[in-house]
């Protein structure tokens, strides 16, 4: 019998007694919950349960099987890395923010049904938003609304695709959906929203950099790559996919290269990162889940220790631009070991986690004989030791001398960074314990002499690019600007709708006003008997027809801006919006 | 004041230079490996002499120039959106 519980309810009930802590006790408190929530790991038996009744339908806690198991663990192994690294932080709010973030993370893991999928999915995006507004600078407020915003509406397509899907299938539990028919491309746009696939990316390098420096670690952990669990659920071998992923591996890459804020261009390479899990999964075949979900794993541990590096250098110095840095390997050579052996990793050098693991997916995609998905996943390959693995630790520590002489950062943050370049390391030399857990058996060979061979000439070759690109003065400098991206289409039409509903819209108010207001004027010289009739029939007319519909218009419209104060409004379009659309679709049916 | 001990190997550029010598070194023996390594691919061109330092090469020039032109068409001042 299981006598033991789900181990999100660790996490999300636990968080909350942390203020109650103090000093020491705080900090062991903090370290006991992952080690409590792994212990509980080990004991949940494979199968179905924690089930609960809910009206007519059934609530499932805890289906656990490798897939789910294989995140779960990554998840909590995260979350007791990245809480070493916070723990000098004195904000307890970020400390419950980042538990509830992972509890969501290990409910959507284990959620058997799609109601309380998408509670623990809407945990994940509002517990989150925490963690950047929890940095209180101005551009973190108006990035944290951008992205409620964007999750608000990926949580909206999600339960309108549950509320239909349930609706036709007259159960709430869930394993292979597919793409078939409405309810089923609703829920895939909710996924893939928070899997960062094009063009519903922007989110991420809009958000992320502006999180505070230990929120980011969890940010890059967890969201996405609950999202690439939750579509290796739901949607494996759907051939859209692996076009959407071999896309989101390329187009980042550019971004990278001239984005200025470090941290930004390793949104960018997570975006390129997540795309070559999304391939896999897309290419559907054991060994590319198998490579997918091996990929995730590894990759949680390098780009988390990539935002620990960076984020050290944010909290030393106070500044991330690559026009402000450089030369920092001089007095943080710690940090900067730490963030080379990220940056091996997240390239795939032989010796480090992306060889053993990414290396699948790249064979999975010739196994099935898909040749420009091959060019693809390995131009981005190149691409990304392009970008994470020289330009981010270059123009950080080495380059040009900033002049900056920062110390290296607390112990805790050291110790955490240690732990995460172990297991980078570890996994690349001795990849076992990892293809043994992973959901189908593992039949695949990453060491041997040519697929080495062929992985460094790829990469050093890159790095012969690179040096000669920067030697004879054609490497795009680090400038400081905004890049667009397709949010430009919802912030600058959005504003230029707010902008013509306000404008263009009252000034035909007024003009309908000064028209009738010459009328009436005009009727009243020329027929004095019917004065009265006509002011009453256009004071009828033109209050309630013309010149209220724009106002009212106006007064509806003005509301949805961009900015923080208008949040509650916003929500409550989108909720109405929602509603109604919801309305019409099951009438329809 | 103490002064803070610090690394500094990188600064003379005669180091600078032998660094990149031992790179090209490495470059070079990658190359002639290439013959030698027993080769499987999936793909005809996998097994061609030294495609993938040929193809790595490319990509990194390429992604350069793609992302110079980008950099024309969505850069922006930085405070676009304010």
């Amino acid at each position: 019998m299981i006598n033991i519980v789900p181990p999100a309810a660790i996490f999300i009930i636990g968080a909350f007694l942390i203020p109650l802590l103090k000093g020491r006790l705080k900090s062991l408190y903090m370290l006991l919950l992952p080690a409590l929530a792994l212990i509980d790991l080990f004991n949940m038996p494979k199968g179905k349960y924690w089930i609960i009744k809910f009206l007519d339908y059934n609530l499932i806690f805890g289906r656990v099987d490798n897939l789910s198991m294989i995140f779960a663990y990554i998840f909590v192994l995260i979350t007791f890395i990245g809480i070493i690294y916070a723990l000098h932080v004195k904000d307890d709010m970020q400390h419950i923010a980042a538990f509830c973030y992972a509890g969501g993370a290990l409910g959507v893991t284990f959620a058997g049904d799609l109601f309380s999928l998408y509670v623990f999915w809407e945990i994940l995006a509002i517990a989150s938003l925490f963690l950047i507004w929890a940095r209180r600078t101005d551009s973190a407020r108006k990035a944290g609304f951008r992205y409620f915003l964007w999750h608000f509406f990926g949580g909206i397509c999600l339960l309108a695709g549950i509320i239909l899907y349930v609706h036709n299938k007259g159960t709430t539990e869930f394993g292979y959906i597919g793409l078939s028919d409405l309810s089923t491309y609703l829920i895939f746009i909710g996924f893939c929203l928070n899997a960062v696939v094009f063009p519903l990316h922007p989110w991420l390098p809009d958000a992320y950099p502006e999180a505070t420096v230990t929120g980011a670690v969890f940010m890059s952990a967890l969201t996405t790559k609950s999202a690439v669990y939750i579509l290796a659920r739901t949607f494996p071998g759907e051939a859209i996919l692996i076009w959407a992923g071999a896309f989101m591996t390329c187009f980042p890459i550019f971004y990278a290269v001239i984005v200025n804020d470090m941290r930004r261009v390793l949104g960018y390479s997570l975006i390129n990162q997540v795309g070559f899990m999304v391939c896999g999964i897309g290419i559907g075949t054991q060994l590319a889940i198998n490579g997918a979900v091996s990929h995730a794993f590894a990759h949680i541990i390098y780009k988390a220790l990539l935002f620990m590096s960076t984020g050290a250098v944010l909290y030393q110095t106070g500044k991330i631009n690559g026009t402000d840095l450089g030369g920092l390997y001089k007095t943080m050579p710690f940090t900067a070991v730490c963030c080379i052996i990220a940056a091996a990793s997240i390239s795939g050098f032989p010796l480090t986690s992306g060889f053993t693991t990414k290396s699948m997916t790249l064979t999975a995609a010739a196994k099935q004989h898909l040749p420009i998905i091959w060019f693809m996943l390995y131009y981005a390959s190149a691409g990304v030791f392009h970008h994470a693995g020289i330009k981010v630790p270059y123009f950080t520590f080495f380059g040009e001398d900033s002049g900056i002489r920062a110390k290296e950062p607390p112990i805790n943050m050291r110790i955490a960074m240690g732990i995460a370049a172990f297991i980078c390391i570890f996994l690349g030399v001795y990849p076992y314990p990892l293809y043994k857990i992973l959901p189908y058996p593992v039949d695949y060979v990453p060491y041997t002499a040519f697929h080495v061979l062929s992985m460094l000439q790829l990469l050093m070759f890159g790095a012969l690019a690179f040096t000669l690109l920067i030697l004879s003065g054609y490497y795009p400098p680090e400038k400081r600007e905004a890049c667009l991206d397709t949010d430009w289409l919802v912030r600058m039409l959005g504003r230029r709708f707010v902008w013509l509903c306000q404008k263009p819209v009252v000034a035909f108010g007024n003009l309908i006003e000064r028209i009738s207001l010459r009328t009436a004027r005009a009727s009243s010289k020329s027929l004095p008997g019917g004065v009265m009739v006509c002011e009453d029939w256009i004071d009828k007319f033109y209050h309630v027809g013309l010149k209220s519909t724009p106002t009212i218009i106006y007064n509806w419209v003005k509301h949805l801006r961009t900015e923080m104060g208008y949040l509650p409004w916003n929500l409550a379009y989108v909720l109405i919006c929602f509603i109604g659309f919801l309305f019409i679709m099951l009438l329809w049916r | 004041m103490k002064k803070r001990k610090e690394l500094s190997f990188l600064d003379p550029p005669e180091n600078r230079a032998k660094i990149r010598r031992y790179f090209y070194i490495g470059l070079l023996i990658l190359l002639i490996l290439d013959f030698f390594v027993p080769k499987h691919g999936h793909f005809s061109w996998e097994i061609a002499p030294e495609f993938f330092a040929v193809y790595g090469f490319l990509a990194c020039v390429t992604l350069i120039f793609i992302a110079k032109a980008l950099r024309f068409f969505v850069g922006r001042k930085e405070d676009y959106y304010d």
